[in-house]
C-alpha cells in the first residue's frame, strides 16, 4: 500500500490537522509502514463474512419521552473557550469554511 | 479526609456503612468529575472542568469512596506506556527506568506503589489489563456493556470499557459490584442482572476447563514471560482445573484489525475538539484556521498519528478495503472465542509479550509499541471480559498472568483468579519505593487490604 505526501496532505485537510512540515515526512513514513502491516489482513478470507460494528446485539434503545432538567447551560458554557449571550462564540463561519 | 472523619463517625455510632465507606480511589482522567479536572492527558482540554460525573463517578460516591485524586494516561488513552501524556510519563514503581505500560498507568502505579486501594481504568484495546501486568495488580476489563461508559470521554466507543484496578481479586470484585449494571444514560450498558461477585470467589477451580490459546505462545513472547504464565497453568492445574490447548488461528490478525476500527472511530470522537465547546482554542481569523491551528497545538504526535490513520481508514477509496475488511475479521475474532468456549471455560493467555520496556524504547515505532498489546487486544474486539493478575517475576519486573471468560461471566473469571491468588504470594509483593520504610528488602510484605 503506497501511501505519499499529497495523500498525507489529503487526509490532514479532512481531519482540520495543520501538519509541520516534520509532521508531513514523518507520518507519510510511519502510515506507509503501518498500512502495509495492515495489508496482511488481505490474506483472510472473508467471503461471506458478516461485518462486526458492535458486539452486543441491540438496536432501537428507547425510554419514556418525559421531560427531564439538562445540564446547566452556565456549567456547560464556563468551560468553552468563548460565550456570548448564552451562545458558543466561534469566529464567522460564512465566507471563509472551505479550506485554502 | 472531612468525609473520612465522617464515615468514622458513622462507624462508631454503628450505623451500617456503604461497601466503599471512606475508601479512597483514584480514578483515570478520561472519566469526568465535577471536582477535578478533566484533561485526558491532553493539552487540548486544558484543565477543562466538567459539568458533571461519569455514572461510574456517581455510583463511587454513593457507596462512600473518596475520589482522592485523577491519575495520568496516554493522551486519550492512545498509548501503551503513559509517555504520550502531555503531563510527563508515570514511572513503574518497580522500577523507575520503565513503563508503567498504559494507558492506564498511573491507575495502575498508584494501586501498585500502595497510594490507593483501589482505581478506575479503561481498557479499549488492553489499557487496564496490561498496565495492571506491569506493574503488578489486578486489573479487570469488563464485558462490554456492563459497566456505564456514561462520562468516560470516547476514544473507540465499541471498545472502550471501564474497569478495576486493585490489589486484590477480592478488592477487584467489590469495586465491580459498584461499578456494574444498566445506566438509562448509556444505551450500550446491558440491562444484564450483576450477580454478587463476592460469592463467586469459593476458593476453587475444580470442574473449570481452561484453554491455553496455543497462538499466544509463538513468536514474540520472552522466554521469561512463557515460563511464568506455562508454570501459572500448572498451578491451576495442580488445583483441580482441566487445562488443554485450544486453536485461536485469527487472533494473529486482531492487531491491525484493532488499529483500523480504534483509529477510524477515534477520528470520528475526536472531531469534537475544535477550540468550541472546551479547553484550547488557537485564535485565527477564520473557522477552518482556528480548527486548525489549535488541533495542531492541542494534540500530541500519537493523537494526531491516529486520527490520520483513522480518517484514512473511512476516507472514500479505502473504506471498503480497510475498514469494512477489518470489520469483518473482527467477526472471524470472536468466532476463534466462541469455538473456544464450546470446549473450555477460561481461556488463559499472557497479559503481555514482555515485561515493562525502557521510557523511549519503543516510542518512536509504532508498530513496536502497538505489539504491546498484542495478546489484550483481541478480546476487546471480541467484547469479553478478561483480567490480568501477577503470575511471577522476570528479572524482578512483574508478569501479567490473562484470564478470559465468557460474555457476562466476570464471576468465573474472578473465581479462577482469585483461586489462583490463594495458592500464590506473587500477589502480596510490593515494590522497593525509595523512603518507604520497609526498605529493598521488603518485597513481601502483605499489601494492605481494601
Amino acid at each position: 500500500m503506497s501511501i505519499d505526501r499529497a495523500t498525507v496532505d489529503h487526509v490532514a485537510r479532512l481531519a482540520r490537522l495543520d501538519l509541520s512540515e516534520e509532521e508531513r515526512e514523518r507520518f507519510t513514513r510511519q502510515l506507509a509502514a503501518l498500512l502495509e502491516y495492515f495489508a496482511t489482513l488481505q490474506q483472510l478470507d472473508t467471503e461471506g463474512v458478516e461485518p462486526t460494528s458492535h458486539v452486543v446485539n441491540i438496536t432501537n434503545v428507547t425510554r419514556d419521552d418525559t421531560p427531564r432538567p439538562g445540564l446547566p447551560r452556565g456549567a456547560v458554557l464556563a468551560g468553552a473557550p468563548e460565550h456570548e449571550d448564552g451562545f458558543f462564540k466561534v469566529p464567522p463561519v460564512i465566507e471563509t469554511e472551505t479550506p485554502p | 479526609m472531612q468525609d473520612a472523619r465522617r464515615w468514622d463517625d458513622r462507624y462508631a455510632r454503628g450505623d451500617g456503612l456503604p461497601p466503599l465507606a471512606g475508601l479512597p480511589v483514584a480514578v483515570k482522567d478520561n472519566m469526568c468529575t465535577t471536582d477535578f479536572p478533566t484533561t485526558c492527558g491532553s493539552r487540548i482540554l486544558g484543565r477543562w472542568m466538567s459539568p458533571y460525573d461519569a455514572t461510574v463517578v456517581a455510583r463511587l460516591r454513593e457507596a462512600g469512596a473518596i475520589v482522592i485524586g485523577k491519575t495520568n494516561l496516554d493522551e486519550f488513552a492512545m498509548g501503551s506506556s503513559t509517555e504520550n501524556s502531555a503531563f510527563g510519563p508515570t514511572r513503574n514503581p518497580w522500577d523507575q527506568g520503565r513503563v508503567p505500560g498504559g494507558s492506564s498507568g498511573g491507575s495502575a502505579a498508584a494501586v501498585a506503589a500502595s497510594f490507593v486501594p483501589l482505581a478506575l481504568g479503561s481498557d479499549t484495546g488492553g489499557s487496564i489489563r496490561q498496565p495492571a501486568g506491569f506493574c503488578g495488580i489486578v486489573g479487570l476489563k469488563p464485558t462490554y456493556g456492563r459497566v456505564s461508559r456514561y462520562g468516560l470521554v470516547a476514544f473507540a466507543s465499541s471498545l472502550d470499557q471501564i474497569g478495576p484496578m486493585a490489589g486484590t481479586v477480592a478488592d477487584a470484585a467489590l469495586l465491580l459490584q459498584v461499578l456494574a449494571g444498566r445506566d438509562p444514560r448509556d444505551s450500550t450498558s446491558a440491562d444484564v442482572p450483576v450477580p454478587d461477585y463476592a460469592k463467586a470467589l469459593n476458593g476453587t477451580v475444580r470442574g473449570l476447563r481452561i484453554g491455553l490459546a496455543r497462538e499466544a505462545f509463538g513468536e514474540g513472547l520472552q522466554p521469561a514471560v512463557r515460563t511464568a504464565v506455562t508454570q501459572a497453568a500448572e498451578v491451576l492445574k495442580g488445583q483441580g482445573a482441566e487445562v488443554i490447548e485450544v486453536a485461536m488461528p485469527t487472533i494473529a490478525y486482531a492487531l491491525p484489525t484493532y488499529y483500523l476500527l480504534a483509529t477510524s472511530e477515534a477520528s470520528s470522537n475526536l472531531a469534537r475538539y475544535d477550540g468550541v465547546q472546551y479547553g484550547l482554542r488557537v485564535p485565527s481569523t477564520d473557522l477552518y484556521g482556528m480548527y486548525t491551528k489549535t488541533r495542531r497545538e492541542g494534540f500530541g504526535a500519537e493523537v494526531k498519528r491516529r486520527i490520520m490513520l483513522g480518517t484514512y481508514a473511512l476516507s472514500a477509496g479505502y473504506y471498503e478495503g480497510f475498514f469494512l475488511k477489518a470489520q469483518r475479521v473482527r467477526t472471524l475474532v470472536r468466532r476463534d472465542f466462541l469455538q473456544a468456549f464450546e470446549r473450555v471455560d477460561l481461556v488463559l493467555m499472557p497479559t503481555s509479550p514482555t515485561v515493562p520496556f525502557r521510557f523511549g524504547e519503543k516510542v518512536d515505532d509504532p508498530l513496536q509499541m502497538y505489539l504491546a498489546d498484542v495478546y489484550t487486544i483481541p478480546v476487546n474486539l471480541a467484547g469479553l471480559p478478561g483480567i490480568s493478575i501477577p503470575c511471577g517475576f522476570a528479572d524482578g519486573l512483574p508478569v501479567g498472568l490473562q484470564l478470559i471468560g465468557r460474555s457476562f461471566e466476570e464471576e468465573t473469571v474472578l473465581r479462577a483468579a482469585h483461586a489462583y491468588e490463594q495458592a500464590t504470594e506473587w500477589h502480596t509483593r510490593r515494590p522497593p519505593l525509595d523512603g518507604d520504610g520497609g526498605g529493598r528488602g521488603g518485597t513481601t510484605q502483605p499489601r494492605g487490604r481494601a
